[in-house]
């Protein structure tokens, strides 16, 4: 049936998805610039939960697990990216000294934050391989259960490590301070873009399909020849890798990190954001850490209403929707393109039948 | 105080504290090998009852006997309408969708008394001594103090109790039958809603039980107390094999000693992460328990 109906070239898809990012950066920069610092705030929290979201859809919306310890990965990250950025020499940029070459320290400050933020991404995905491997081997509520395990003893360890080892490291309870504020919104955003572009390319390969079949019917993809083991913790991985690199984010973006942060709690907030948006749907889980983030942010009055109503919102999205609001659907502008050229370009058609 | 005598009382707090641990267990593992549910609100069923306990006793100037009733009471009637509730309607769902929602509903009832009792603790330390003002014994130095032998005393009487119901009685051999298979005992005539009601409520009560056994110790209500005890109490059901009674006892008893020991050593701050450990090592090793069985996953 797709063959008397107009497709859009590859190519041209490609340029107008990087159109449309474009845009969308260009038109960020324009609003931000007419925003108070506190909307920008919110604009980049939103882009790091969108981050968190949508790793934590990698885990379980594609590969259908329930990991629970999706904070503990952010938390590991940003502690690397904080310690790493504390320990470098971190030029000022505010005040730059005398007969500095404004450029280079640009050059420079940057340079060193995506450094951190890549450690971060690593450090993350390292934990991912060691919690996947023994997780993996697990299915369902254990291994919800051991990977939120994983995530209190990352939470405990970053808590205590300091009095025990006598360093000067995470410096538990207190928090890691004074971390360079250097997030900003167009960073946040093209780390929002990189995520969300990795993970739509790695879910359309090969390998991507291979974590879906995994979803669908572990036993079935193994006796097809799918090394189950293998793409689970890769996925797992992916998931942690982004996790870490969000939790960078937030320590640049809130310039002080505590491992209480990192708790269950915000596991489940992220779980939040992916149910509601619909577990497989990468839209979804956009689109509800957006309004998860930004509204208890705007209505100020909702905020110490928001943790009951997140549950019961989970609640009742799993009694009448177990799909979430956005199911497996996904946007894509070249498909929407497709449709109106179809319906509009009749006469075409008819012609490329008679051809 | 000599070694020995910390050694003896170090001993009798993780026997204090193993029980409770093992009263909560028993509650996950029924409900557990019942629906296959991992019932992530069975801890704050402990908070709503010393919520209600505080209440009556420091709100309403109760008998501390009719305050503990009502507060077993809430928590059977709670564990039944969470059931009713959220639980029943989803019981062809996926598993993944039946976890979430418990998730959901323990963080409701956390989140909801955090909205309306405040984030604070509720002192009932006074109003506990009404209940922990006994006699203790003391030997060899040691002094086993009251709370410590009522707790070790009820949860063994609650435990042989549990064991009667579900090995002698009718009911009990329906609950069995149903956590067999459900399909099955369906066919054979047993009420299959009225014996998954049943099971939420004695493992509830047994929380309530928990709930008073846990303020006799620490005499305080707080929104999230239950997060902590019910996943500890969860880890002890792992431990002990989930779904089968003994094993959820002996996990109990089990966690509740590491954790003394881990204390002992002057590591107190590292026990959740010990317990946590625990469980890793357990579910790598070991994942069906001490006593669980073996189910292989059929095609």
């Amino acid at each position: 049936m797709n063959q008397n109906q107009k497709r859009i070239p590859m190519p041209a898809r490609y340029a107008i998805n990087a159109a449309l990012v474009v845009l969308a950066f260009v038109a960020l920069n324009l609003i931000t610039g007419a925003l108070s610092s506190y909307y920008t705030k919110i604009l980049m929290l939103v882009g790091i939960n969108i981050i968190l979201a949508v790793s934590l859809n990698v885990a379980t919306g594609y590969l259908g697990q329930l990991p629970l310890g999706h904070a503990g990965f952010m938390a590991v990250g940003g502690y690397a990216a904080g310690i790493f950025l504390k320990a470098m020499p971190m030029p000022n940029l505010d005040k730059l000294p005398e007969g500095a070459n404004a450029a280079a320290a640009h050059l420079q400050y940057n340079f060193y934050v995506v450094l951190a933020l890549l450690l971060a991404g690593l450090v993350a995905a390292i934990f991912g391989i060691i919690i996947g491997v023994p997780a993996l081997r697990l299915k369902g509520d254990y291994l919800a259960i051991i990977t939120l395990g994983f995530g209190e003893i990352i939470r405990v360890v970053l808590l205590n490590i300091d009095s025990v080892l006598g360093f000067d490291f995470t410096f538990g309870a207190s928090g890691l301070k004074r971390i360079p504020k250097a997030a900003t919104v167009s960073n946040v955003f093209i780390c929002v873009v990189i995520t969300c572009l990795v993970i739509h390319m790695v879910m359309k390969s090969r390998h991507g399909r291979a974590i879906l079949s995994i979803r669908e019917n572990e036993i079935a993809a193994e006796s097809c020849g799918i090394h189950t083991t293998y793409y689970k913790v890769m996925a797992f991985t992916l998931s942690a890798f982004f996790a870490g690199v969000a939790g960078a984010l937030y320590a640049t973006y809130v310039g002080i990190l505590q491992p209480n942060t990192f708790g269950f709690m915000k596991s489940i907030e992220i779980l939040v954001m992916v149910v509601l948006g619909g577990m497989g749907s990468m839209l979804g889980s956009i689109l509800s850490a957006t309004v998860l983030t930004a509204l208890p942010q705007v209505l100020l009055a909702f905020d110490k209403w928001r943790m009951v109503l997140y549950s019961i919102v989970l609640i009742l999205v799993m009694i009448f929707k177990p799909s979430g609001l956005m199911g497996t659907y996904d946007f894509s502008m070249s498909r929407l393109l497709e449709k109106f050229m179809n319906r509009f370009g009749g006469k075409k058609k008819g012609e490329a039948v008679k051809q | 105080m000599s070694l020995f005598s910390t050694i003896v009382s170090q001993l009798v707090n993780g026997l204090q504290s193993g029980s409770i641990y093992a009263l909560v267990a028993l509650g996950y593992s029924m409900v557990y090998g019942i629906i296959l549910l991992l019932n992530f609100a069975h801890g704050d069923i402990i908070m709503v009852g010393a919520y209600a306990a505080w209440m009556c006793m420091v709100n309403f100037h109760l008998h501390p006997v009719v305050s503990i009733l009502i507060a077993i009471l809430t928590s059977t009637l709670l564990g039944v309408v969470i059931e009713k509730v959220a639980y029943t309607p989803l019981r062809s769902a996926p598993r993944l969708s039946l976890l979430i929602t418990a998730i959901g509903v323990s963080f409701l009832l956390e989140n909801g008394f955090q909205l309306i009792f405040g984030a604070g603790a509720k002192d009932m330390s006074s109003a506990m001594t009404a209940v922990t003002g006994g006699p203790s014994i003391s030997f060899g130095g040691t002094t086993l103090s009251f709370p410590a032998m009522l707790t070790i005393i009820v949860s063994i009487l609650s435990m042989a109790v549990l064991t009667f119901l579900v090995q002698k009685t009718k009911l009990g051999k329906a609950m069995r039958a149903v956590s067999e298979d459900m399909g099955a005992a369906q066919l054979m005539g047993i009420s299959v809603n009225a014996t998954v009601s049943f099971t939420f409520a004695v493992g509830s009560a047994l929380a309530g039980i928990g709930a008073i056994l846990y303020l006799c110790a620490y005499p305080q209500a707080n929104p999230t107390m239950g997060s902590m005890l019910g996943l500890k109490a969860f880890v002890a059901a792992v431990l002990g094999g989930i779904g089968s009674i003994p094993g959820a006892m002996i996990g109990g008893f089990v966690i509740g000693m590491a954790e003394a020991l881990v204390s002992a050593v002057g590591l107190s701050v590292w026990k959740d992460g010990v317990v946590f450990a625990i469980l890793i090592v357990v579910l790598l090793v070991k994942p069906t328990g001490i006593l669980g069985r073996n189910i292989t996953e059929k095609v």
